[in-house]
């Protein structure tokens, strides 16, 4: 098990750039989410870990091991490297069986390693079958038993679930993840689903026009977005303006707690991040109850949530609201309510 | 857990230092190098022989009223040549796919098979039936009748795939049969007929065998005598360039009319079956048409060879002579095919997995053979070798590098539909589960390119084995092929002896043919099934 570093890496086809100094740290034995759009890199940087392209500038290392400086460089075959690519790539003219034996030497082939990796995920009746026999999800186990199968040091996943339909997703994720979480190999995972890293991963990084723009824990990153962009993009989002006073922001919605691992912002004015379910949302009852008093303009109900556009009645405010309420507590357009934040919020830099 | 340090501001211009070449693996660079060169180098041999008299000498020869003649026979035969095959291709693609004709099957796989008879074989079975066919019109009625399945092919695969939804709207919008024909489904096909068309030209463009014994002359007739009678070179060379440029002007003529690729597809949605339009009345006219057709493309140049041979048998038939020349043409023919395909791969994987500008050039120049006569390529390395290499002249290398430059436009078509089903990325993952680059081409890419190398080697093979003039001119001296001695047999009017020597070529060729149009058919029939 080794970390894998990747410092100040350059890369670009042709005139034009692609990666512009990337900086991530795997830490050994971690499941760490790279995070952005398609066409942002992602797959690029992947493929320079793993030996496909070179780098131009910077530096791969693998524990202690150096794999590429811009100048020397490591075959793609000596790096210990598993890689699953998109769709899986099997070899489509080889059986199941000699997919995954594929990097094995022919004695760990008949020693009966091939049968444990199927059984490990779950496919131990398919070995004879061809590529095109199986089912998406099938064909994903194949690959990941294929790039584990030499026990890489580290392992490369590119968008390894976004070829399959949305049911068979979820679950090829939880038993991918318990799997890698078993076997305790240090993966980098490629993505474009903001909920597949939040929810898989240890550490998320947010690759954006060439370069990460931040680098955390999940939790970190959902609550405290560098910026506002990176906040929308990773989940529904309220910018509220606010005045900031020591530890604390006065917003329309009341003065919300700031958090403190955020070093508060130098200027007097600006705005905050509020998350949709951090919004408590009421129907006005009479009387004249505490809070930003509004109206339901559309309740888009999911089941499980409802999310809430509310518009505020407070003049001067005439941005929509977005509440996360429990689907039981949905509430019908129209409805007069009033609206309250629960701190901690983070204030936009 | 940041431990973000600040992203440095990095100079563009930086990003330029490893692209390109560098990129490329070496050994596809260099075969890619190797057909270049190889493409190239008859052109400009011939160009070099033409003008070793100088400019002046040049123009002496180009403008004599002889030039403007045989432009004159060129031209209208092209022209005649195209237009009947255009009209039969596509009447006998449209009577097959579109209508209701009985034994459907049948017809589709007859109308292909003159495909498999070299063109010269049918000129030798029309003439040796009856000597007083020869001039115009007799080049012309041997070449549509060679020809026309160029245009058929293309024609019956696009109206079998024509998007039935377009015809109906016509209908529904007012317009008759035969308008919707020519406004839509002609719109349709228009592309594949045109490429037909092309290589119809180009095939015209490059015949001798039928031409001679039809007597007609044409460029390539002048061409052939002038070098292997006259001995001249020069004035050989001069008149191959006025070929090479009719050639260009067939290729930009098909560009202009609108043959340049164009994305031009309706939706995929669910391919719907064409409707057929019974033909009723017109039932057994159109039956009688295409079995004269059939007859006269296929029977005239089947019968005499039976019909000689028969008769042959009873005079000379020289077994042991045959089988040698069988066994030259087999060893000339496997090796140009050898060549070819193992030059077609390097030129797939570039223009495949490094596309770039530079790249997709170097692909279209491997198609440039398609428009080079085999007797310009013939020229150019004779000239070559008489320079340079001597002892290449009229060696077993150098017809096996003609035909190889020859047929490499076939061997890459076919190289390349394979290709595309390897994608780099499983080479790729290959070497991440610990192959070596050349362990993981072997196990990887190389059996899922094997059906396509099959392929290359199959169509140049046959097409080497069937090629007459290139190899009139380059075939090493005393060694004899099929084509080399069926045609000296012809020349001497020893129709009987030189029978044999074309059924032998004609089966050789037959079964990929038939091949080809009953892989067609199926598909055609189990959409409508």
């Amino acid at each position: 098990m080794s970390s894998l570093l990747v410092e100040g890496l350059v890369k670009g086809y042709g005139k034009r750039p692609v990666l512009e100094g990337v900086d991530l740290e795997v830490p050994a034995g971690s499941l760490t989410a790279v995070l952005g759009l398609s066409g942002c890199g992602k797959t690029t940087l992947l493929r320079v870990i793993a030996g496909f392209e070179r780098a131009q500038r910077g530096r791969v290392a693998l524990g202690e091991r150096t794999l590429d400086d811009g100048h020397s460089y490591l075959p793609p075959e000596q790096r210990g490297i598993g890689y699953v690519p998109q769709e899986g790539a099997l070899f489509p003219h080889m059986t199941v069986e000699a997919n995954v034996g594929f990097g094995l030497s022919r004695r760990e082939r008949r020693g009966g390693t091939v049968a444990e990796l199927l059984e490990m995920v779950g496919i131990a009746g398919l070995a004879g079958r061809l590529p095109h026999q199986l089912s998406g999800g099938e064909q994903q186990r194949v690959a990941l038993a294929r790039a584990l199968a030499r026990r890489p040091d580290a392992l490369l996943l590119d968008e390894p679930f976004s070829s399959l339909d949305a049911t068979l997703r979820n679950h090829v994720r939880e038993e991918v993840h318990a799997l890698l979480r078993a076997q305790g190999v240090t993966t980098v995972l490629v993505t474009h689903d903001q909920e597949e890293a939040l929810s898989l991963a240890d550490v998320v990084a947010v690759l954006r026009d060439g370069s990460i723009v931040q680098q955390g824990a999940p939790a970190e990153l959902y609550e405290s977005p560098a910026d506002e962009r990176l906040a929308s993009f990773l989940g529904a989002v309220n910018v509220i303006p606010a005045d900031f006073a020591p530890g604390a922001a006065v917003t329309p919605l009341g003065t919300l707690a700031l958090r403190a691992e955020r070093a508060p912002p130098a200027h007097a004015a600006g705005a905050v991040v509020v998350r949709p379910e951090q919004l408590e949302v009421r129907p006005r009852e009479g009387g004249d109850q505490p809070g930003l008093h509004g109206r339901v303009e559309q309740c888009r109900y999911y089941g499980h949530d409802a999310l809430l556009e509310i518009r505020p009645e407070t003049p001067g405010a005439t941005e929509l609201l977005l509440a996360r309420v429990l689907g039981q507590h949905a509430l019908p357009a129209g409805t007069e309510v009033t609206v309250a934040a629960r701190g901690p919020v983070t204030a936009l830099a | 857990m940041s431990t973000l340090t600040p992203s440095q501001p990095l100079s563009r211009r930086f990003a330029r230092t490893r692209s390109g070449w560098r990129r490329w693996p070496l050994a596809s660079a260099a075969g890619a190098a190797l057909a270049v060169a190889l493409v190239l180098l008859p052109l400009v041999f011939v160009i070099v022989q033409a003008q070793q008299s100088g400019w002046g000498e040049v123009r002496r020869l180009l403008f004599r009223h002889e030039v403007a003649v045989l432009l004159w026979n060129t031209v209208r035969l092209g022209l005649a040549c195209t237009v009947a095959c255009a009209v039969l291709g596509v009447g006998a693609a449209w009577c097959v796919e579109r209508t209701a004709i009985p034994m459907r099957r049948l017809w589709a796989v007859l109308l292909v098979l003159p495909l498999g008879i070299p063109d010269f074989v049918v000129g030798f079975g029309w003439v040796s039936i009856d000597h007083s066919l020869h001039g115009y019109w007799a080049a012309v009625l041997v070449m549509t009748l060679s020809l026309y399945p160029l245009v058929y092919l293309p024609a019956a695969t696009a109206l079998a795939n024509v998007d039935a939804g377009l015809e109906e709207a016509a209908r529904s919008l007012g317009l008759g049969r035969w308008r919707t024909f020519w406004r839509v489904t002609m719109r349709q096909i228009r592309l594949a007929v045109l490429g037909g068309c092309l290589l119809v030209t180009l095939a015209l463009l490059a015949e001798y065998g039928a031409f001679e014994i039809t007597q007609y002359r044409t460029f390539t007739v002048e061409i052939f005598t002038e070098f292997q009678l006259g001995f001249d070179a020069v004035a050989a060379c001069v008149l191959s360039l006025v070929l090479v440029a009719l050639c260009v002007a067939a290729l930009l003529g098909e560009l202009l009319l609108g043959g340049a690729p164009r994305g031009w597809r309706s939706g995929t949605g669910v391919a719907r079956p064409v409707s057929r339009v019974p033909l009723g009345r017109l039932t057994v006219p159109v039956l009688a048409a295409l079995t004269a057709l059939c007859a006269a493309a296929l029977g005239v140049p089947l019968y005499a060879l039976v019909y000689w041979m028969a008769r042959g048998s009873s005079t000379t038939l020289p077994s042991a002579s045959i089988l040698g020349a069988l066994a030259h043409t087999a060893e000339f023919s496997a090796a140009a095919a050898v060549l070819a395909t193992a030059l077609a791969i390097p030129l797939t994987t570039l223009s495949i997995r490094h596309r770039n500008r530079l790249t997709l050039l170097i692909e279209r120049v491997a198609y440039l053979p398609m428009a080079l006569p085999g007797l310009v390529v013939a020229l150019g390395l004779v000239s070559f070798s008489v320079r340079y290499a001597l002892s290449l002249y009229q060696s077993a290398l150098e017809l096996i590098v003609a035909y190889a430059i020859l047929f490499l436009p076939l061997a890459v078509v076919a190289v390349r539909a394979a290709m595309v089903q390897a994608p780099a990325r499983l080479e790729e993952v290959g070497r991440s589960l610990g192959r070596g680059p050349l362990s993981a081409w072997m196990r990887i890419t190389l059996p899922l390119i094997a059906p396509g190398l099959r392929a290359a080697f199959a169509l140049v093979f046959i097409s080497s084995a069937t090629e007459l003039t290139a190899t009139l001119l380059l075939h090493p001296t005393g060694v004899n092929t099929l084509a080399t001695q069926f045609w000296a047999y012809t020349s001497d009017f020893s129709y009987g002896a030189a029978a044999p020597y074309a059924a032998v070529m004609v089966a050789i060729s037959a079964v990929p043919v038939y091949l080809l149009s009953r892989r067609m058919t199926p598909r055609a029939g189990a959409r409508r099934a």
